[in-house]
């Protein structure tokens, strides 16, 4: 790839990827939904992926496109499955002065660390990564033969966080069963002798106008009845509006 | 090309992810923001490395990845349960270690 | 300057004479309940061995030659503070040689006394032992070489006084009589320990010897300081003008005490230190003049006062005050007069403590009843009390042969010597004398009976009488014994020098001058209370006789000039104390209080908040940094 000197085809590069990092960054801040929010962060890592690349790592770079943006993102994407695909923020800031204090420092942090370590930086000369590269015959060789002669205890520590984090996230998600798992016969018994109705609820579509598991079926006085909804939906409030016009039709269809 | 560029880069992404973190109220986008931090200091170790001109920052930039990689496993496992618990994923809701 | 001798034979047992009182005073406070039976006669025993042993050591001390009478017993180290030393040691002089007298012989017949007087008291034991307490501390008052220890005796006595003033301490009157005196002594007791202070300064000792030899080095202010001091001192423990307002509440505690510490002993101690200290006021001439005019002031008060109290043993603390005027007077004339005020101490041990003595006989034949207007005509009843009273009652007022009339002519002679206006002063108060002596022994002893209904008067039991006749033979033979056969002149003079002046009229003239006065008082006195009805209520009396009875309105001054700005200084302090100091302290604790309840907001639970103040800070390190390292 490119070590030195720069050249235009790296600035150019360099201000694409750069563009690109910086929309998906302040897509993902403002974004409501969760899912969109990891989609715009998707595209910052792949266009930071590049610019490794574009740095003469190109190692790292498949690394971030394999690791973070197909693992890591790919996990995030199932926690927000799993939390609720609909949820989304409101913009309404509860804490007072938050948001403000939040911009002010952020641009205070950008602009110091900005300037401070940009201008140490911009007198100094790069001196390019090539002959490193060069060495063992190569960036991946260069890597692994730092990794397992200097940086060994810090690998074999990795190692240990990273199984500890493994069976970390196992320990955490597994639910406990504190009691044996109900019987069928169990069940059955329960709800017979629970307070509702035992027999099956309405399906869905019962004189329904919309055979979406969302709009509640119509009983036969024509009251809409939410008991056909299924449970998540009516948790989560799901319930489509039943247009009254059905409830007529119904009636007259009744009167006929 | 100035490596310092990258650097203002950098720092541009790490403070957004900044904010991020004090702006956004569900705990998924939070961490994001967080990883969005991480992703801020390894792109300034390996132009570090391209300016000293030794691939020790890769190497640096290469275990934040591994770290970053466990963290998030553990982490996304902990919101999961919380919300099993708590039926929300907004970091508003515990502030129950209040005065 | 005499030889210093070493303390050989007799002389050393010195220590003893105050071991044994106080070894005495030990075993009964101590011992309790267990002593009540033989400890009233261990307390007798004690004091009477140590009247045998100063007997004794008389007559040693009287065959050695006139220089060589100063022995000097060093017991141990006391203080050895670098260059300050000063040792626990005893000096047996002529002067302290006849206070040592004074004290073993009069206190051991106020012992043998108190056996009969206070028969009847459960508390007796203790009594004893505060007794035999005083006689030690006044021993090491009278026998100590130095200030210092010299002051530990002084407090001692103090302290005795106020246990004895408040022996009968359920009495709310005693008690506080008791702590009057004690913080009026107080007062004066400051006066000597700056004293002290002021002699280790300047002359780098405060023993005897060291003080007086090196007078000659200090400058005048330094010795007028002292002197006033000493003086100060002086006036809290011989009730002189302006500390003497303690002398008549102390009449409260039982009579003994009365005559033994408030006549005899304890209030002559500040005309002892005086007197010893006779090379300072020798030397500071505004001191000594101090000193006299004191001494006149007081005298005059004592008189008029002791003409206008009813209470017997009141009018008696008035004749005591005047009377130790006149040893101050005498002690603030100089060479002139030291001899004389001790001769006049010495009477005036004798008598008034028979007069004292005499007194309590008369009360205890009265149920203990002290207002004279409720006696009379007792002359028939209490013979020998009767008789001894008199005789005493003759020696205070002076008139020849009795002894008060040799040591009070001798001070009105010295005072003639001096100054004539002091003279004529010390004349009129003789006069005075004569007026309230008489109008005493008429009020008791003649008129008309005006006694309570169930009272019957007797005369008491032998072992208080006895004490009686002997101290009236001394109060008639002391002063001629003194004079003629002792040469108290010569004996003393080694100590505290002798001179003598000439005076503007013949001697002989200003001793039938002076009786003439007296006895002219002593007609008015007996013409009023003896010839007239005496009335049994009390009545309204002239200007000057409330005046009188309010004791010339000297505890209105104490309680206006010392008592209510006392009060005031401690209300203020508990004020500021509650609103200052208090309130510091709970203000500090109410601001942490405040503090920590604004600060705690900030635990707002809200994780966004925390993470908020976490960038503020990174913020902070990162310009820090920056500033720093980068640029």
């Amino acid at each position: 790839m490119i070590g030195t000197p720069a050249t235009t085809g790296e600035a150019v590069l360099f201000w694409v990827c750069a563009i690109l990092a910086v929309l998906g960054a302040l897509g993902l801040i403002t974004s409501r939904k969760a899912v969109h929010c990891a989609l715009w962060m998707a595209l910052t890592m792949i266009s930071l992926a590049i610019l490794y690349i574009s740095n003469a790592a190109p190692f790292l770079g498949m690394v971030q496109v394999i690791v973070y943006t197909g693992a890591v993102m790919m996990l995030f994407l199932f926690v927000i499955m799993v939390v609720g695909v609909d949820a989304s923020d409101s913009l309404i800031e509860t804490i007072k002065g938050q948001r403000w204090a939040a911009l002010f420092l952020g641009l205070a942090l950008i602009v110091i660390l900005a300037w401070g370590l940009g201008s140490a930086l911009s007198g100094v000369p790069a001196t390019g990564v090539d002959a490193a590269n060069r060495e063992f015959g190569g960036n991946v060789q260069g890597i692994a033969h730092l990794i397992f002669t200097q940086y060994l205890v810090v690998f074999e520590v990795t190692s240990a966080l990273l199984i500890t984090a493994a069976l970390g996230a196992m320990v955490l998600a597994h639910r406990e069963h504190w009691k044996p798992k109900p019987t069928q016969e169990e069940l059955s018994k329960a709800r017979f002798l629970g307070e509702e109705h035992p027999g099956n609820r309405p399906n869905p579509g019962i004189y329904a106008r919309h055979n979406a598991v969302d709009t509640p079926a119509l009983l036969p006085d024509g009251t809409p009845t939410e008991l056909s909804i299924p449970g998540p939906l009516r948790a989560r409030g799901d319930i489509a509006p039943v247009d009254i016009q059905d409830v007529h039709q119904i009636e007259e269809a009744d009167s006929l | 090309m100035n490596p310092s560029n990258y650097i203002v880069l950098s720092a541009l992404l790490f403070g957004i992810g900044a904010i991020g973190v004090l702006v956004r109220r569900n705990a998924i986008v939070v961490f994001m923001s967080v990883e969005l931090m991480l992703n801020a200091s390894n792109l300034a170790f390996v132009a570090f490395a391209r300016t000293n001109g030794n691939l020790d920052g890769q190497v640096v930039a290469f275990f934040v990845m591994v770290v970053a990689a466990a963290e998030v496993v553990v982490g996304l496992a902990i919101i999961v349960q919380i919300f099993r618990s708590r039926r929300s994923a907004s970091i508003d809701e515990p502030n129950l270690l209040k005065y | 300057m005499q030889e210093l001798m070493p303390a050989t034979g007799v002389f050393s047992l010195l220590w003893l004479l105050i071991a044994l009182p106080l070894a005495g005073a030990a075993i009964l406070l101590l011992g309790g309940r267990m002593t009540n039976k033989w400890g009233p006669y261990l307390g007798v025993l004690t004091v009477v061995v140590d009247a045998v042993l100063a007997i004794w050591m008389l007559v040693a001390m009287m065959g050695q030659g006139a220089e060589e009478r100063t022995f000097n017993d060093s017991v141990y180290s006391w203080v050895f503070a670098g260059s300050f030393k000063v040792d626990m040691a005893f000096q047996l002089d002529q002067l302290s040689m006849v206070f040592v007298l004074l004290i073993t012989i009069v206190g051991a017949l106020i012992h043998i006394y108190s056996l009969g007087y206070m028969s009847h008291d459960p508390d007796r034991r203790k009594f004893f032992g505060f007794l035999n307490l005083f006689v030690a501390a006044m021993l090491l008052l009278v026998l100590a070489n130095n200030y210092l220890l010299m002051y530990v005796g002084w407090e001692g006595v103090g302290l005795a006084s106020y246990l004895l003033i408040g022996f009968w301490q359920y009495k709310p009157a005693a008690a506080a009589a008791a702590k009057k005196a004690f913080i009026i002594n107080r007062v004066g007791d400051v006066g000597l320990s700056l004293a002290i202070m002021v002699m280790f300064v300047t002359f780098g000792s405060v023993s005897f010897e060291d003080v007086f030899s090196s007078t000659g080095q200090a400058s005048e202010g330094t010795l007028t300081a002292i002197g006033l001091l000493l003086l100060l001192a002086a006036c809290g423990k011989s009730a002189q003008f302006p500390l003497q307002a303690w002398l008549l509440d102390a009449m409260e505690g039982p009579t003994p005490v009365s005559a033994l510490i408030h006549a005899a002993t304890m209030v002559t101690a500040g005309v002892y230190l005086i007197t010893r200290s006779n090379a300072i006021f020798d030397a500071a001439a505004w001191a000594a003049t101090a000193v006299v005019v004191i001494g006149v002031i007081t005298m005059f008060m004592g008189a008029i006062i002791g003409c206008a109290k009813d209470d017997i043993k009141k009018s008696l603390a008035g004749s005591t005050m005047s009377q130790i005027g006149y040893m101050v007077i005498a002690a603030g004339l100089g060479p002139v007069g030291y001899v004389f005020a001790i001769f006049h101490l010495l009477t005036h041990g004798v008598f008034k403590a028979g007069l004292f003595l005499g007194a309590g006989s008369v009360m205890h034949g009265m149920k203990d009843n002290v207002n004279m207007r409720r006696y009379g005509a007792l002359r028939a009843m209490m013979v020998i009390t009767f008789g001894t009273f008199v005789i005493c009652t003759l020696s205070i007022m002076g008139i020849p042969p009795f002894s008060g009339f040799w040591s009070k002519d001798s001070i009105v002679h010295a005072a003639f010597e001096s100054n004539n206006l002091v003279g004529i002063c010390t004349v009129l108060a003789a006069g005075i004398t004569g007026f309230y002596m008489t109008r005493m022994v008429a009020m008791t002893f003649f008129g008309k009976q005006r006694w309570e209904d169930d009272v019957h008067p007797h005369e008491s039991p032998a072992v208080m009488t006895i004490p009686l006749i002997i101290l009236a033979i001394g109060a008639t033979f002391l002063g001629m014994a003194l004079l003629f056969w002792g040469n108290i002149e010569t004996w003393l003079e080694p100590v505290v020098g002798y001179e003598e002046h000439e005076i503007a009229i013949p001697e002989l003239l200003l001793m039938a001058i002076t009786l003439a006065i007296v006895l002219i008082g002593a007609a008015i006195a007996w013409i009023q209370y003896a010839r007239r009805e005496v009335p049994v209520a009390e009545p309204h009396g002239n200007l000057l006789t409330r005046a009188a009875r309010a004791e010339l309105y000297g505890n209105e001054v104490n309680d206006v000039l010392v008592v209510q700005p006392s009060f005031w200084l401690s209300r203020f302090l508990v004020w500021f104390d509650n609103a200052w100091v208090d309130g510091f302290v709970n203000g500090s604790a109410a601001t942490v209080g405040g503090l920590s309840g604004r600060l705690r907001k900030y635990q707002s639970g809200f994780i966004r908040s925390y993470a908020l103040s976490m960038v503020g800070g990174a913020v902070l390190v990162v310009l820090a940094l920056v500033l720093v390292r980068l640029s």
